[in-house]
């Protein structure tokens, strides 16, 4: 029943590159911190988003893929299917040293926020008014088969008219986004 | 175009009410609940739902070593892996939102990834497919079963095992401290005292096919409130589409149902929001119980152990009252269980909302 869905745009971030459709569209030099690079890459957009600076670094790479790769689409019923490798993990490690030592104990809602993978997929939801489907799945590597699939049923049981999918991952300074609209 | 339907045929949990879905039914009809004051790691006194160390001896093992999680994950599936046969065309679809995050107090930054315990998991109850990991917060459960039922209707597998489990960790209970969100006393979904939620642990299993069985997942849906990142939608909005989209892949009319499973996580917003939302949806008259006040809320596994429980439920006639609940604490009229009550049951509306904006639903039949 699969049939072959068509990719008709495609945006990466990695190596502080951001690419869409092949075309390099933001880049700076590869020895500064993710958050200077997400922070220059977000100034580029020019657009007033203030919630930006309260993200932790995975929705920052999320936000910034779909800021992107949606420039210019149509967003209606549009679903949004993402998957990483590493889950929460880099803001859970802040959480869990924010409680490791007893004398030192300071748990905050700001950072505890973060320690669910889906969050990102919610800050896309809520930059772009996206009451749509939504899912997010944790893979060692980009689950292409399950997530085509998956997109697929969206568009063929007309769940979706169309989906923004994609591979989002960052963990301690290692970072990929990978973002399709079919 | 339209799918084959898809059908829920075993089914199975562990909780500290019980280590099987039988032994936990039994507590249920006697009206007992699974929160009580715990410590919980280095935090003192907090009401959770937690098994104790005597009733942990008698979870299954799958290898050395195992966590706690690992155990009740093995225990909740064993039984269904067992049952039917797991061929290359069967998925093994986990939902957990922390997993084995309580790791890193050892530094085990590795062994907390969630996909590791997806393949000790798959391993352990001889999968042959890759397991799929679904981690969407507090509708993880609940979205699990919905990703099983669409990848099977598109033809990526012939069948599916659910698996859906998360532990009470002082990594969750201080996090929810720290939004002054956990209460001070066993939680009351819907009630005018209620102050937020009570924390649990649980696994819960089903075993999903394209064969006919007992149970018919007539439609579900997934929808995203876009609204804000920790705090449930004013107007229920992402809910009430998910049931209305639910809704419309059944070609019900949404209010020919017997009973609701509802998320009710008992802090002030949630409870509202879903009431606001059932109240738009013209479901104010329809029977609605929360189960949290039994099991308090298991995370990743609350969706799917709270619809293994309703299943059995509509197999008994049994409508559950919603414990801890007294007096209505919600600004629209809903009809909240107080009492068992015995009468037929065809048709579940199951519930789920979370952090992230995420909702689901999903409409099951009993086809008898």
């Amino acid at each position: 029943m699969l049939e072959k869905i068509t990719i008709q745009k495609s945006c990466t971030i990695e190596q502080h590159r951001i690419v869409v459709d092949d075309m390099l569209v933001w880049s700076s030099a590869t020895d500064m911190p993710f958050s200077d690079f997400a922070k220059d890459a977000f100034h580029h957009l020019d657009i007033d988003y203030p919630k930006f600076y309260k993200m932790d670094a995975l929705s920052k790479l999320a936000f910034l893929a779909a800021e992107y790769i949606l420039r210019g689409e149509d967003k209606d019923e549009l679903a949004l299917v993402l998957a990483n490798k590493s889950g929460s993990l880099d803001t859970d490690i802040k959480h869990q040293e924010s409680i490791q030592d007893t004398e030192n104990y300071y748990p905050r809602p700001a950072t505890f926020v973060y320690t669910l993978a889906n969050i990102c997929a919610g800050e896309i939801s809520i930059r772009h008014g996206l009451q749509t489907e939504n899912a997010f799945f944790i893979a060692e590597e980009f689950p292409e088969e399950t997530i085509f699939a998956y997109a697929d049923y969206l568009l063929q049981s007309n769940k979706a008219k169309r989906v923004l999918c994609g591979w989002v991952e960052y963990f301690q300074e290692d970072y990929r986004a990978l973002f399709y609209i079919f | 175009m339209t799918f084959d339907p898809i059908y829920i045929h075993g089914m199975n949990c562990v909780t500290p009410l019980g280590m099987d879905l039988l032994s936990n039914w039994t507590q249920l009809l006697m009206g007992n609940g699974g929160i009580i004051r715990h410590d919980v790691g280095r935090i003192k006194n907090s009401y959770v739902a937690k098994f104790i160390s005597e009733e942990a001896a008698g979870l299954l093992t799958p290898v050395q070593d195992s966590t706690l999680l690992e155990r009740m994950l093995f225990t909740a599936a064993k039984p269904i892996a067992s049952k039917y046969v797991l061929t290359p065309r069967t998925a093994l679809v986990l939902s957990t939102t922390k997993g084995n995050v309580s790791l890193l107090q050892d530094g085990r930054m590795a062994d907390a990834q969630l996909n590791v315990l997806a393949n000790k998991m798959a391993e352990a109850l001889g999968f042959q497919t890759q397991p799929i990991v679904v981690s969407h917060a507090c509708v993880s459960g609940l979205l699990a079963l919905s990703v099983a039922k669409r990848l099977i209707q598109i033809g990526q597998y012939d069948d599916a095992v659910v698996l859906a489990g998360d532990v009470v960790s002082e990594f969750v209970v201080s996090g929810f401290q720290a939004f002054q969100a956990m209460s001070p006393f066993p939680c009351k979904p819907f009630d005018k005292d209620r102050a937020g939620v009570s924390l649990g642990e649980a696994a819960a299993c089903v075993y999903v096919s394209k064969e006919k069985g007992e149970f018919k997942i007539l439609g579900e849906a997934a929808i995203n409130d876009a609204n804000h990142i920790s705090g449930p939608s004013r107007t229920g909005e992402g809910l009430v589409q998910s049931v209305l989209r639910a809704g419309r892949e059944a070609s019900i009319d949404i209010k020919d149902i017997d009973f609701i499973s509802a998320h009710g996580t008992a802090t002030l917003y949630n409870d509202e929001m879903e009431a606001v939302a059932f109240h738009r949806l013209g479901l104010q008259d329809v029977p609605i119980h929360s189960l949290k006040g039994y099991y308090g809320h298991t995370l990743g596994a609350s969706g799917l152990l709270e619809t293994v429980i309703a299943l059995k439920a509509m197999q008994e006639e049994v409508l559950l009252p919603t414990l801890g609940f007294e007096e209505l604490g919600v600004s629209q009229p809903v009809n909240i269980i107080r009492e068992a009550g015995y009468r037929p049951l065809t048709r579940l509306l199951k519930t789920a909302s979370g952090f992230g904006g995420s909702n689901a639903a999903m409409l099951v039949e009993r086809c008898g």
